[in-house]
């Protein structure tokens, strides 16, 4: 068995307090992890401006150069772990044994991690809409307009509370190293893998280990690492949503809301979407925020409902090493009844129907875990409670809705696909504010454009775009050469 | 005599005190002449006669055990022993954030609790004569006046702080997290101040968030405890746990006191049971934290979850049980809120202590531990 310690600032950790991760399935433990307090983490904290220091000390040019090298290594190599050692399948192997997402899923997730890091350049260079990187190092700097911008950092280090059921997200943070800011990452409880194998990879890669910090821990681990970060990310449920809505220091990533809408000009084609509504609701197991779960149409919605259960109610548990496999086990006892206790009522409600009743049970719950297979619900009008709701498996509702209402009804949307071509409603779905990724045309909401933002802008978060005015104009020239 | 047989003869020893205690004890409460007027009204439910049929310490086991709802609303004189109704009486209480805070009327309770818990702490890190800072809960609260007395006993006087763990506990619930930052730093600021006026302080109660945060702010100003002459601290909080307090040895008190840091010793206890000691903590026995109770007026033993009168075996998990049994507080076996592992008696304690205390694992989601 692994050990796995905290790291602090690059220096590994053995706490007295350890967690063991364990297999889904038998509960053997994999690894053990040092579990880190508040107080510590809140101490280290007092160092995180020599993680931005040793990483200005690279270009950002060269860090991104590092960062490459750093996904070959991720997706290819053996890399250090705690008291051992983990080969690429391994991780893969481990992933999926302690979160219960099948292993094919891991592997295309460790792909997508892997694919952030290669295409930093692009992907750094659209966030910043082709700022020269120099001007994000220093601070200020002369576009090549000859105009002086400035871009202050609001922090040293980003940190992260990262989620146990999600490997997916960790794309996001990826950038920040390149970016000159440390990082401190608080991994998920039983997804330890990807935030642990991304420092190796960076390490070997050739960047310093003290800009990273990973404090593995209990909830007071979590709320420190919020409160003492001037800029931090936390995934987690509406209720945490809700917590930091408002505070600017903290960027939050909670459920999706992801929705398909079948504009009046093309549902009367709804077949030939059928293809990328599937996938939209099914990918990833239904777990991501980018999942659609609510699809908007204002006719055929019947058809539509029926057509979708056809296509993913037969749909079985596999064992998580079937390439087949594409659902994901619930792996803390009694979630997968407690959810599906939830959609039950939600399925009895007045105008709801089930559409995949008809292919066997839901439910299937195993000694230590839980599946839930392919829900699909048809709701009549927009009113309904399930019309908007998101679980984690692949679940949606199919909600009949006039054009007219559907921006209104539909409240948060993280991904919003719009399937239509008439021009006056692109131009109120482009407005519409509870909207932050669109899709304009068939676009399945799960396919994301790595040279899109997502959720907020990154940049935004981390810089200040302020005033800076220089006096001397030949001291502006040189900034513009 | 081998050491093995001493520790045989001072736990017998033990025991047959704590059976003639426990006897006295339920004597005084059942009593007509003495007793307080919950027990002997609860007497006549009981089914049993108390006076005759309690002979020894496990007899207790026929009372059902204590309800601290029972503790809840007034009027607070039902709880007051006959024999001392005229004696000068205070009231502490416990929790309070939402409807009635469960009460208890204490005579001079608090003030034997911490002079016996006086006698196990090191006059070398505790000096006779030397002034302490309270830094913990203020208002209706026993551990605010305990340590005060706690000073005095020792020839010293106490400094407090305003500290209100309602209000605490309500930012918690309301989300309102910079407030409650906001009031943790209020709470070190007024510390701080009377760290740092020339009052002598050598000795602390801390709760472990409020020793983290104080330690920290310190470091801000670019000083210590160390530094401020702080010799001893004495903490408790089921945050307790090894790793916090090798954290808080190694980062916060400037190493081990024997080699010049602060001496830290945590202890278990509430307003219903008093004070229970910890067993030495070193760095060679992984800071493992053990709390024996102060027996015969209070005893702690760690039973079956599934059956509260069947006590664990020894470095088994179970419920932390309390009894208390002094002149004037009678509790037949409480449950507490905690879980725990047995320990074995030893010749400090030669009773059943209980080590790694932590909230009790099915409760523990719906519990606000450590507010303040």
């Amino acid at each position: 068995m692994i050990d796995i310690p905290v790291m602090r600032w690059g220096k590994p950790y053995e706490s007295l307090e350890k967690a063991d991760v364990s297999h889904f399935e038998t509960g053997e433990p994999i690894a053990r992890v040092s579990q880190a307090n508040g107080g510590l983490l809140a101490r280290d904290m007092r160092k995180a401006d020599g993680a931005r220091q040793l990483l200005r000390e690279f270009s950002i040019d060269d860090l991104i150069q590092l960062t490459a090298k750093a996904a070959d290594l991720f997706e290819n190599e053996t890399l250090p772990l705690g008291s051992g050692t983990q080969a690429p399948d391994e991780f893969v192997t481990h992933q999926s044994a302690s979160t219960g997402l099948p292993e094919v899923m891991c592997r295309s997730n460790m792909k997508k991690n892997s694919f952030v890091l290669r295409n930093m350049r692009e992907i750094l260079d659209c966030l910043t809409r082709g700022l020269p990187w120099d001007i994000l190092s220093r601070g200020y700097g002369a576009e090549s307009r000859g105009v002086v911008v400035s871009y202050q950092a609001q922090t040293s280090v980003l940190g992260a509370v990262l989620p146990s059921n999600s490997p997916g997200v960790h794309t996001l943070w990826l950038p920040v190293i390149p970016l000159q800011f440390g990082l401190v990452l608080k991994p998920g409880s039983s997804e330890p893998w990807t935030a642990y194998r991304i420092a190796s990879a960076f390490e070997q890669a050739g960047i310093p280990s003290e800009a990273m910090g990973l404090y593995p821990g209990g909830h007071d681990v979590g709320s420190t690492l919020l409160a003492s970060c001037q800029r931090s990310m936390v995934f987690g449920s509406e209720k945490t949503v809700n917590q930091y809505a408002g505070d600017p220091r903290v960027q939050v990533h909670g459920p999706g809301f992801s929705k398909i809408f079948l504009g009046e000009d093309c549902v009367d084609r709804w077949e030939e979407f059928i293809e990328l509504m599937v996938e939209s609701v099914y990918v990833n197991g239904g777990r991501s925020c980018i999942n659609c779960s609510s699809i908007f149409a204002p006719r055929h919605t019947h058809e539509i409902a029926q057509a979708i259960a056809e296509k993913l109610g037969p749909t079985e548990p596999l064992p998580t090493t079937d390439p087949e496999a594409g659902l994901a086990a619930f792996t803390t006892p009694g979630v997968g009844a407690a959810i599906w206790n939830m959609v039950q009522q939600d399925l009895q409600a007045e105008g709801v129907t089930h559409c995949t009743a008809d292919y066997g049970p839901r439910l299937v719950e195993r000694e230590r875990y839980s599946y839930l297979r392919p829900v699909v619900a048809h709701a009549d009008n927009s009113d309904c409670a399930i019309a908007t709701k998101e679980f984690m498996f692949p679940f949606v509702t199919v909600v009949k809705c006039p054009q007219k209402d559907m921006i209104k009804k539909a409240g948060p949307t993280l991904v919003g696909t719009a399937i239509t071509e008439d021009q006056a409603w692109i131009e109120q779905l482009t407005a519409a504010t509870t909207i932050d990724r669109l899709n304009i045309g068939p676009i399945a909401t799960n396919r994301l454009n790595w040279l899109q933002p997502h959720e907020g802008n990154l940049i935004d978060f981390l810089f200040r775009s302020r005033a800076y005015q220089v006096a001397n104009q030949d001291m502006v020239q040189s900034l513009n050469s | 005599m081998s050491s093995s047989t001493d520790l045989e003869t001072a736990k017998h020893r033990a025991k047959q005190e704590l059976d003639q205690h426990a006897c006295e004890m339920v004597q005084r409460h059942f009593h007509e002449s003495t007793g307080c007027p919950f027990w002997l009204q609860k007497k006549s439910e009981l089914g049993f006669d108390p006076l005759t049929e309690i002979q020894c310490y496990e007899d207790l086991r026929k009372f059902p055990l204590f309800e601290d709802e029972w503790l809840r609303g007034g009027p607070v004189e039902r709880w007051r022993m006959k024999d001392m109704s005229n004696c000068p009486t205070y009231v502490f209480e416990t929790g309070g954030t939402t409807g009635l805070p469960k009460s208890r009327v204490v005579v001079d309770d608090f003030r034997t609790d911490y002079e016996l818990f006086s006698d196990t702490l090191p006059d070398e890190y505790f000096p006779k004569g030397a002034n302490w800072l309270m830094l913990g809960p203020s208002g209706p609260r026993r551990l605010r006046l305990a340590v005060e007395h706690l000073a005095q006993h020792r020839g010293g006087i106490c400094f407090c702080i305003d500290l209100d763990p309602r209000w605490v506990v309500k930012l918690i619930k309301k989300g309102w997290m910079e407030h409650l930052e906001a009031y943790k730093i209020h709470c070190i600021d007024q510390a701080i101040t009377i760290l740092t006026a020339g009052h002598d302080i050598q000795c602390m109660f801390a709760t472990p968030k409020l020793l983290d945060s104080l330690c920290l702010a310190l470091e801000d100003r670019g000083t210590s405890l160390v530094e401020l002459g702080v010799k001893g601290i004495f903490s408790g909080g089921t945050e307790f746990t090894p790793q916090w307090t090798r954290y808080a040895v190694e980062e916060l008190l400037g190493g081990p006191a024997g080699e010049g840091g602060v001496y830290m010793t945590p202890t278990y206890g509430n307003t219903l049971m008093g004070l229970a000691c910890s067993k030495p903590v070193t760095a060679e026995e992984g800071y493992k934290i053990s709390y024996y109770a102060p027996q015969p007026r209070a005893v702690a033993e760690v039973v079956s979850f599934e059956d509260p009168t069947s006590v664990v075996g020894y470095g088994e998990t179970g419920r932390v049980k309390l009894t208390t049994l002094t002149p004037e507080f009678f509790v037949p076996g409480f449950l507490e809120r905690d879980e725990g592992e047995r320990e074995q008696p030893f010749e400090l304690y030669p009773w059943d202590g209980v080590s790694g205390v932590r909230p009790f694992h099915q409760l523990a989601s719906s519990t606000t531990v450590g507010v303040y």
